[in-house]
């Protein structure tokens, strides 16, 4: 047991005598956090919309302005000719066109249904379908002000309608920083596990020291461990770096353990760090390794659920998820930092972790050969 | 003298269809200075691998430190010294902390390690250099440093694989001075070289071409049975048929 706290030792003061990996180690959980962060995010803010008015009535005008003063659309332009609006719209110069035909106001006023033609780019398919209901929001309201209007003049009777009062649980001001935050975490955690564990093991057989540990009577997974160590513990101080920044950069709410968040990301690192030293035993160059190493990385990080609900993935890609450790820290992440989940609620994630740690360790120290 | 240390019989090693040991047979007595000599690519470095537990034979009988090569690696591992060619303490730490992990690993005791390396350093006149980094040794300090970690935990056999390739001579003489005081404790040395200078002051040599040991005895019986006045000719004669 004694050797390994010399290897560790060992790593450590490798680690920080690079002077370069040592100051990394602190300074990319700050910029991950800073900029990804606030970047991040599916908010619809404004969606600059192109109006070809061919009406001009004071019908044509006020649908305008109703559009105008909601948060969402910011008439960018308007224009009579529809070359010139797709012209736009091929420019990136706006994301909508609203075509208002003649005879639109008068329509109304004789009581046949008005006709609008809306374009919307769909490049992003899922911010054109945001945009598509929030123009329908827009356009009922209007529609209840014609109503109204058109029975106040008729009857004294107001308007029946039914109306929802609805609550958003767990992010109640539907702060998207709230919900990338913890995935933003994670994936500062996966980097450290992937990468530098690996790229470390992989730099001993370019340079050759490995042969002088193999010649040694040291045991496989003395070895392994002490790789692991020193990375688990320097992932465990990015992610209190990273929690102190959320706090007060973005003032994150913060419900569940801390301490159940620590053991969870605990052993999601020995898991990673497995997955990594794993790899490393097929790689003997680092640039190998970079290559498997980030397609792996990148495949469990998109996969994981951090952009897309892990719900509406297709069935086999939720049944990837079940090997993919990103996918359930992203989980317990937000469960516990946003919804205050306890140990038993998380406890499947928990233990889908440690098992996909204690097989990818075994197969990494099983894989490490000493003898070829 | 005479108990064998390293015991090997009609080895065999093949990489696909290359076969890099052709049948090799040979012993080596404790304490004996033992010199492996070959061309470049002739196959003393997939030996010196095979004898130290790094490689695997494909066939054949090996015994080094009375252990077995095939399932007893590990404890071959233990009593043994390995140096080899390419330099292999690591550059990003200390004459110290290098002395001081190998000697871990080696699971010395704390103050075992503490009394080898204040005799070390006072031996190689290194006092001065125990808080350098190796990366900023001269090459021939390190290969010196490399040496003394070898033996650091007193193996039973040592293998060198070309331990002075690039050091000037002052320093291999040097270098050959502390080979013999280390012989001289009952240390086996198991050395390749590509100097046939180095070759004479070894008690017995094997010389190696493609694959297969060609000539293996003292210098001097090689000297007259080949009728030459030294191993340079010898191996020149046999290595450039």
């Amino acid at each position: 047991m004694r050797t390994i706290f010399y290897l560790i030792k060992k790593e450590f003061l490798q680690i920080f005598r690079n002077k370069f990996i040592s100051k990394a180690i602190f300074a990319v959980p700050l910029v991950q956090m800073l900029i990804l962060v606030p970047a991040v995010t599916f908010e619809l803010k404004s969606v600059k919309l192109t109006v070809i008015d061919k009406d001009i009535t004071s019908e044509s005008r006020g649908l305008i302005n109703k559009l105008n003063g909601s948060t969402f659309f910011k008439v960018s332009s308007s224009t009579f000719s529809e070359d010139e609006a797709i012209n736009l719209l091929h420019r990136n110069k706006c994301t909508m066109i609203l075509e208002i035909p003649e005879g639109f106001g008068k329509d109304i006023g004789n009581g046949t249904p008005g006709r609008l033609l809306a374009t919307i780019d769909a490049v992003n398919a899922s911010s054109a379908e945001l945009t598509w209901a929030y123009f329908s929001g827009v356009i009922r309201d209007y529609n209840t002000d014609l109503i109204k209007k058109n029975l106040s003049t008729i009857s004294p009777i107001p308007l029946q309608k039914i109306v929802i009062t609805n609550r958003y649980w767990y992010n109640e001001l539907l702060n998207y920083k709230y919900y990338m935050l913890p995935g933003i975490l994670v994936i500062l955690v996966t980097a450290i596990g992937f990468l530098l564990a690996g790229l470390n093991m992989v730099r001993e057989k370019e340079v050759g020291t490995i042969e002088q540990i193999n010649v040694t009577p040291v045991r496989k997974y003395h070895f392994i461990i002490a790789k692991m160590v020193p990375f688990l513990l320097i992932g465990l101080i990015d992610l209190a770096l990273g929690l102190i920044i959320g706090k007060i950069a973005f003032n994150i709410p913060f419900e569940g353990s801390i301490l159940l968040l620590f053991l969870s990301s605990t052993i999601f690192l020995i898991a990673v760090l497995g997955v990594a030293l794993f790899i490393s035993t097929f790689s003997g160059t680092q640039q190998q390794y970079m290559f498997v190493a980030f397609f792996c990385m990148i495949i469990f990080i998109l996969m994981s659920g951090i952009f897309t609900p892990y719900e509406s993935m297709p069935v086999w890609a939720q049944d990837f998820n079940l090997i993919n450790p990103v996918a359930y820290l992203m989980r317990i992440n937000r469960m516990v930092m946003l919804k205050g989940s306890t140990m038993h609620d998380i406890s499947r994630e928990l233990y889908s972790l440690a098992t996909i740690a204690i097989v990818f360790t075994t197969l990494a120290v099983r894989r490490y050969r000493k003898t070829a | 003298m005479n108990k064998k240390v390293i015991y090997v019989k009609n080895l065999v090693k093949k990489f696909d269809s290359f076969v890099a040991n052709d049948n090799l047979s040979f012993e080596v007595s404790e304490g004996e200075i033992f010199g492996f000599l070959g061309a470049n690519g002739a196959g003393k470095t997939t030996t010196i691998r095979i004898l130290s537990g790094l490689s695997k034979p494909t066939s054949g009988e090996v015994k080094v430190a009375g252990f077995d090569a095939y399932t007893q690696a590990e404890q071959i591992k233990k009593n043994i010294g390995y140096m080899c060619q390419k330099f292999s303490l690591y550059e990003d730490l200390t004459v110290k902390e290098n002395i001081v992990l190998y000697g871990g690993i080696y699971g010395m005791k704390k103050s075992l390690i503490k009394e080898r390396l204040s005799d070390l350093l006072e031996k190689l006149h290194f006092q001065e250099y125990e808080n350098r980094m190796i990366s900023d040794l001269p090459l021939g300090l390190r290969q010196k440093l490399a040496f003394s970690v070898a033996v650091l935990h007193e193996p039973k056999i040592v293998f060198l694989d070309e331990p002075t390739g690039g050091v000037d001579p002052i320093t291999r003489r040097q270098f050959w001075e502390t080979i013999y005081e280390t012989a001289s404790r009952g240390i086996t040395i198991f050395v390749t070289t590509h100097y046939m200078d180095e070759a004479e002051y070894c008690d017995r040599i094997s010389i190696m071409n493609e694959g297969k040991i060609v000539a293996l005895d003292t210098p001097e019986m090689l000297k007259k049975q080949y009728n030459v006045s030294s191993v340079e000719e010898v191996f020149i004669k046999i290595a450039r048929p």
